[in-house]
């Protein structure tokens, strides 16, 4: 009973990726149920700097078949850790300054559980989903951001390396 | 007349972002000698022009899970190479 909901949403209803705006009321909608009486919300949305330069918009790519197939890996490790419902959504194509890129939601009887299960669920994406991002500057400029060159800001910590 | 032919595998191999744009393509079938393992695709790779712009250790996938480069391969299989992840 306490995945049904995400499982539906995985199947049959929304892909994790999506070229539209994210509605995260409708994610949250999503996932809540009476007994559920802590929703754990996170929104990652796209910044207007980046290492000192001006950023004007983004584009998110991605490979598709693999990013939905570890989204849903997460979701269910999420599902197996704690007693969550949860549902994501991340955006890809070209946003604008201030577009939500990412949500992550995450529904349980109490609040440390959900915490717990967002915290987690935004961390393993931007550690294992393969999306990239490619910055559009004010001086006319582009490049493809590589977190692990330290210019882009995560609290994702190292990224996924095979020794 | 028959000859001994050392068997071979055929994988499609997919990059993405920048290592699609140091490499000119996002597709490439390669026919590789059996066994053969991902570090395997990563060397025909680093052969072709633009392929010294791979890391040494690049992030990879088989069949749309993350793998190291000792993965071993048949044919039919999907490999990607993927840039630094960026997602979030």
């Amino acid at each position: 009973m306490k995945s049904r909901c995400s499982r539906r949403l995985r199947e049959d209803e929304v892909e994790f990726l999506t070229e539209q705006p994210i509605d995260v009321a409708a994610l949250m909608a999503a996932v809540q149920a009476p007994a559920r009486g802590g929703i754990a919300v996170f929104v990652g949305a796209v910044r207007n700097h980046q290492a000192g330069r001006d950023v004007l918009r983004l584009h998110y790519s991605a490979y598709r078949p693999m990013a939905e197939a570890e989204c849903a890996r997460i979701m269910t490790e999420a599902e197996a850790k704690w007693d969550v419902a949860v549902a994501v959504a991340h955006r890809v194509g070209r946003l604008e300054v201030g577009d939500t890129a990412v949500a992550v939601v995450a529904a349980s009887a109490h609040r440390e559980e959900a915490f717990a299960a967002c915290r987690y669920l935004i961390e393993q994406i931007k550690r294992r989903v393969p999306i990239w991002k490619q910055e559009f500057y004010a001086d006319g400029s582009v490049s493809w951001v590589d977190p692990s060159t330290g210019a882009e800001h995560t609290e994702a910590g190292p990224r996924l390396q095979h020794a | 007349m028959v000859t001994a032919v050392a068997s071979e595998i055929s994988v499609r191999v997919l990059l993405f972002a920048s290592y699609a744009e140091g490499l000119g393509f996002d597709s490439i079938d390669l026919s590789l000698a059996s066994p053969a393992t991902v570090g395997a695709v990563l060397e025909r790779l680093r052969a072709l022009p633009g392929g010294d712009r791979l890391p040494q250790r690049p992030l990879c996938a088989l069949n749309l899970a993350h793998v190291g480069p000792e993965a071993t391969l048949a044919t039919g299989d999907e490999v990607a190479v993927l840039p630094p992840l960026a997602g979030g």
